[in-house]
């Protein structure tokens, strides 16, 4: 519709005329999609805003949580096993856009590291935004995609089904990193990793004997259960940054609708007003002519 | 000089201020966390002593406990703190691991204090895990519905 109305156009170029008529047109067109945007803009604010203070208050509980989980790695010093040199690196994303540079932070820590050692190191991608990125250059390197993630708040069962694929996907790795974006603030997040481990390198570690009466099943499931643990607490920072993000970008973006509707506005009452003074120079002129 | 001393002067009365309650507490306390993935109960906390259910049978946690790593069976956690006071919580399922320098975690899958169960709503999830442990056909169901029937009896004695 609008197309056939320029092309029409074309021909006339440079007749103060039919343009002046049509730009009036345009500009009104203009004016109400950035009107429409900004609306779907601030609606999306106000969304992201309520899913924030949800994740907000749900990451204050999963924290100590993620915080144990780890404290055992730490103390009993479990690291990479020096003849296994194969790594995982499970990046932490949501399917969903327009939050930001969040899921491009985690793809591009990730990035660096696999031009490191791009052999040796897999990928699993939780969320499609991740794969979106990494599938181009090392599409190879993916083990496997986790969808539908990003839409609801992350949940126990999520990451125990996660952790579990993880665990049956039959890649021997020796050590890892769980890549997510640590929350802050409501402005502000930090791309940090989570240490990941096989039972292979917990079992040697170099302190883990003064840890009394332990046997392989215990630590085995010990093992299992902090992952599932480490990976919970991962995905409630992730969403949590996620939405925060998400909440910036968008008031952002209602902010410059506002201005954008600002000066279009300007512009249309201007042009409105020129096409007012020409008409009436038409009428003037017209009936002078007649006299 | 003497603005430099002046100015020096707070910094370092913060610094020891901060400093003596952790010598203070040294190593004979325990730090002990205690969360699951809905609720936080204990972070960093110091109480007397944690007795906790495991699959290598129940045990309590005092300061200066051996470190060990165990996995939480489903049954009642018993935490008593400094002033005397017990506190009874019931999880499903989780770890312990007790460390070194004397802190203690305990991460369990969902967990929820003793007086908020119902106990008939807790007969209801054994009754519907037994139906279904007697109507799992594959090995897999069959493990999960036993794991349940296991929560679910431990639920019942809990609740009551």
């Amino acid at each position: 519709m609008m197309l056939g109305k320029f092309s029409t156009l074309v021909p006339l170029k440079g007749q103060q005329q039919v343009r002046g008529m049509a730009t009036l047109k345009a500009i009104s067109i203009r004016l109400k999609s950035v009107k429409n945007i900004q609306k779907i803009t601030q609606s999306m604010k106000m969304v992201s805003a309520a899913k924030y203070t949800r994740a907000e208050r749900e990451l204050r509980q999963a924290r100590p949580y993620g915080e144990g989980a780890k404290v055992f790695y730490e103390k009993a010093e479990v690291g990479p096993v020096g003849d296994v040199p194969q790594k995982l690196v499970v990046a932490i994303t949501s399917d969903r856009g327009l939050c930001g540079a969040v899921h491009t932070q985690v793809s591009r820590t990730i990035k660096q590291e696999l031009s490191e050692d791009p052999e040796n190191t897999k990928i699993v991608c939780v969320g499609d935004k991740s794969r979106a990125i990494l599938q181009r250059i090392y599409g190879k390197n993916i083990i496997f995609v986790a969808n539908e993630v990003g839409r609801k708040p992350p949940t126990f069962l999520d990451a125990a089904k996660l952790a579990n694929s993880i665990l049956t996907s039959g890649y021997d790795f020796s050590s890892g990193r769980i890549v997510y974006n640590r929350f802050k603030s409501v402005v502000s997040y930090t791309t940090s990793d989570l240490p990941l481990f096989s039972l292979k390198a917990i079992e040697a570690a170099p302190k883990l004997n003064v840890y009394d009466s332990l046997d392989s099943e215990v630590l085995q499931s010990y093992m299992e259960f902090s992952l599932a643990s480490l990976l919970f607490y991962a995905m409630k920072e992730g969403a949590c940054s996620e939405q925060s993000s998400r909440m910036t970008a968008m008031d952002n973006a209602s902010k410059n609708a506002a201005e954008m509707i600002d000066k279009l506005t300007l512009t249309f009452n201007r042009t409105r007003q020129a096409v007012i003074t020409r008409e009436l120079i038409e009428i003037i002129s017209g009936a002078a002519a007649l006299d | 000089m003497a603005a430099i001393a002046r100015s020096v002067r707070p910094a370092v009365r913060f610094l020891t201020r901060n400093v003596t309650p952790v010598y203070a507490r040294g190593y004979a306390d325990m730090a002990f966390t205690f969360a699951a993935g809905n609720q936080v109960f204990y972070d960093n906390a110091d109480v007397k002593q944690v007795d906790v259910p495991s699959f290598s049978g129940s045990f309590g946690i005092l300061p200066k406990h051996v470190p060990t790593l165990a996995v939480l069976k489903p049954g009642i956690v018993t935490v008593f703190e400094n002033d005397g006071t017990s506190k009874k919580i019931f999880v499903s399922s989780g770890t312990v691991s007790i460390n070194e320098d004397s802190s203690v975690q305990v991460l369990a899958e969902e967990a929820c204090p003793v007086e908020q169960l119902d106990a008939a709503a807790a007969r209801e999830v054994l009754s519907k895990a037994q139906s279904d442990l007697a109507s799992a056909s594959t090995d897999v169901a069959k493990a999960e519905a036993a794991i349940a029937v296991e929560v679910g009896e431990a639920l019942v004695k809990a609740a009551e």
